[in-house]
């Protein structure tokens, strides 16, 4: 590719530069890794803003032990194949700690139990900046969080004092047990990271593709028959062509009817579909601001 | 696909977001989801039209108030290019979300009430669009729909504008009049069949028909180092790569340049992005750089051509936006950060402050408090590198951290 001229696509570049201020501003930064297209396009970009070193700092996956089952086994042959630092740390292990309760009934989920491991696990290893895969597309709340977003000691987000960001300066001062949620696809839509992952032929787990699984129909979404999710006694098992557009845990991640078994297909779907991408989670249906609530709470 | 980023602004009730719901929903950009969302709040605010403000003001506080209290940011996209909306509130006192929201934008758009016209709000809007040297913008006289889309109306506005542009600095700036209503949708997306004596485009023709190289602004290449990468594996035992994002111009293999502040010289002898080799990195690529000699550089540190070299020095006159509830006063000491660069500074003196309205008042002050405008002399600790802000927009701009709070105070444009 000599004789060339790196022209890169603009959101790219501002992703790139923003790992290398991760790198540079903070001492401990930490990648959360979910396993999901968003954290493994984060992954990927990472790699790049620091060729041919390696990626400088771990990966963190708060597991919530119901997730897919071909997420932690691509999370794990990931990390293996690029030779990264893989840190788990287990929601059931606030709950035992007595830290966190087991929700219960028919809507019940680990998901907003995350928040407290999370943040524990940032005050063990002493974490300054957590990079995630949040972009602001995907919901209101999100769309007015910072690329550098300064966390209080509590992990809490302060939505209305929030730091001005001008030009591409981005200012990560902190005091002593604060910490910086950083963003780098903030300006990217789920098409561009599905674009992405096209062009750079990145390998996904296999449940963003079209395949066969047994659902049920709840309130209009399609959710996963499995251990960890209620299941009334009517609510009857059908076995139905389904993906995944975002993925959660089990709990809170919805499926949709699709036939798209490759990435073109996925593409051209996302590029037709007329839901929004959070129509299809679970813990966004709660009330309208159920994502600005969980955000203050020290939740991604 | 190319990325437009637009900075609105408007008075409150001028119908901003009911004007970028407008786009978002003309071109299909909103899901079923959230246009059934829309729906259901509308009819319980027991109104008979879709409130299409609801689709982005996205905080609790905002939806209570019916107002826009932060920069939100919406996506849209269409064959042509990728579009994304900084909305800024337009109240007197977020002078400092408007300064942020123009800051990353290439084009902007201000909005007037047609019954209202010209008022002083639209002064500040157009001075600020015009500091930050935004070089399209659109004025989008809006509810033209409450004015019987009166031609005259819209022409007596567009008089009172061209006045406003007689007073402006920059003069490269592109101005366009379109005349809308975003409620009913004339001339956002769709031909409006109601004013048939427009013959100009509509807002997104408009926008679609922009030429991304044409908007932005170009300078001089200037290379401040990001990341120094090292890896010393046995592959790359030697690699010294020097990490960044180029600005203004572009650099290429053989190009000879001068590291700063040491002022070595060197030549460039490869350009990365990730693990491929290049020519040429082009503006605003984030790449690594290596040189054919070895030369001690550090982040903070710029690569510049030779024979085109910054100012160095440790001291300026900027142009500032004040964005905290804590006064800026002489004397006091804060971090600039210049890009990567991060040096102690002292307010040495405040020359004046500026009516942010095209008023032409500049008063005598003894401090600044938030969201004033004013000319200001700093000395700083060491020298940095710096371009004027009107030939360089990335190489002359700042940002003022408070050394206490650690928070971004302010934001300065170097004279």
């Amino acid at each position: 590719m000599n004789n060339s001229t790196a022209f890169i696509n603009a959101l790219e570049n501002e992703a790139i530069y923003i790992f290398r201020e991760v790198a540079a501003q903070f001492e401990k930064p930490v990648l959360l890794f979910s396993g999901g297209k968003d954290s493994i396009t984060l992954v990927r970009i990472a790699q790049k803003a620091f060729w041919p070193a390696k990626i400088p700092f771990p990966l963190m996956h708060i597991d919530t032990g119901h997730n897919f089952p071909e997420t932690i086994e691509f999370r794990d042959r990931l990390v293996e194949e690029l030779g990264l630092e893989l840190i788990v740390r287990n929601v059931q292990d606030s709950i035992d700690q007595g830290k966190v309760k087991e929700e219960s009934g028919k809507y019940s989920s680990r998901n907003s139990l995350q928040t407290t491991t999370l943040l524990d696990a940032i005050e063990e290893f002493k974490f300054d900046a957590c990079i995630g895969g949040a972009r602001r597309d995907e919901e209101k709340a999100r769309a007015k969080e910072r690329i550098f977003s300064v966390r209080d000691d509590f992990g809490q987000w302060d939505e209305r004092n929030q730091r001005p960001e001008l030009f591409d300066m981005l200012n990560g001062e902190i005091e002593l047990g604060q910490n910086v949620r950083v963003f780098p696809i903030s300006n990217w839509t789920e098409l561009d990271v599905w674009s992405f992952i096209e062009k750079e032929g990145i390998e996904i787990p296999s449940i963003y593709f079209a395949h066969k699984r047994k659902v049920f129909l709840r309130d209009g979404l399609i959710w996963s028959h499995s251990d960890y999710v209620f299941q009334e006694d009517d609510e009857e098992v059908l076995e139905r062509m389904v993906r995944f557009r975002t993925v959660g845990d089990m709990s809170c991640t919805a499926a949709v009817f699709s036939e798209a078994a490759d990435i073109e297909s996925v593409v051209q779907e996302i590029r037709d579909s007329t839901i929004s991408e959070r129509g299809a989670r679970i813990d966004d249906k709660r009330s309208e601001a159920a994502m600005e609530k969980r955000k203050q709470q020290g939740y991604f | 696909m190319e990325v437009l980023k637009i900075a609105t602004a408007g008075s409150v009730d001028d119908g901003k977001s009911t004007l970028i719901g407008r786009l978002l929903y003309d071109t299909k950009s909103l899901t079923t989801d959230k246009l059934e969302a829309i729906e259901k709040t509308s009819k319980r605010n027991g109104y008979d039209y879709l409130d299409f403000s609801l689709a982005t003001d996205g905080l609790v506080a905002e939806r209570e108030q019916g107002i826009t209290i932060d920069v939100a940011h919406i996506y849209f996209s269409t064959a042509t290019k990728s579009y994304i909306i900084a909305d800024t509130p337009g109240h007197v006192e977020y002078t400092r979300n408007m300064v942020t929201g123009a800051s990353t934008s290439q084009a902007a758009i201000i909005l007037i009430d047609a019954r209202k016209g010209v008022i002083e709000q639209t002064n500040r809007h157009f001075f600020i669009n015009n500091l930050l040297r935004i070089k399209e913008v659109v004025v989008a006289i809006n509810k033209m729909d409450l004015v019987d889309f009166s031609e005259e109306r819209y022409k007596e506005i567009k008089t009172d504008f061209e006045q406003l542009m007689a007073k402006r600095d920059y003069l490269g700036q592109k101005i366009t009049f379109i005349p809308v209503s975003a409620l009913k949708g004339d001339n956002v997306v769709n031909k409006s069949e109601n004013t048939p004596w427009y013959k100009g485009e509509t807002l997104l023709e408009h926008l679609e028909r922009l030429d991304l190289a044409a908007v932005s602004n170009v300078g001089t290449p200037r290379f401040p180092v990001q990341y120094v990468i090292r890896p010393k594996t046995e592959d790359f035992h030697d690699f010294r790569g020097f990490a960044g994002k180029v600005y203004g111009g572009e650099l290429s293999v053989g190009d000879a340049v001068i590291a700063l502040p040491s002022q070595t010289k060197s030549k460039i002898k490869e350009i990365y992005f990730y693990d491929k080799k290049y020519q040429t990195a082009a503006r605003r690529s984030s790449v690594t750089i290596t040189l054919e000699d070895e030369i001690n550089i550090s982040r903070g540190d710029m690569l510049v051509k030779v024979g085109d070299l910054p100012t160095v020095e440790k001291q300026f006159t900027a142009t500032i936006s004040w964005m905290d509830s804590e006064n800026l006063t002489p004397g006091k000491k804060y971090v600039v950060q210049h890009g990567v660069n991060k040096v102690l500074a002292k307010v040495d003196h405040i020359h004046h402050k500026i009516n942010p309205d095209y008023s032409g008042i500049d008063t005598e002050v003894q401090s600044l408090g938030m969201n004033d405008i004013a000319q200001v002399r700093f000395k700083l600790n060491k020298p940095i590198f710096y371009d004027r802000f009107k030939k360089h927009r990335t190489n002359g701009s700042f940002i003022l951290i408070d050394t206490q709070s650690n928070s971004t105070v302010g934001a300065g444009f170097i004279q």
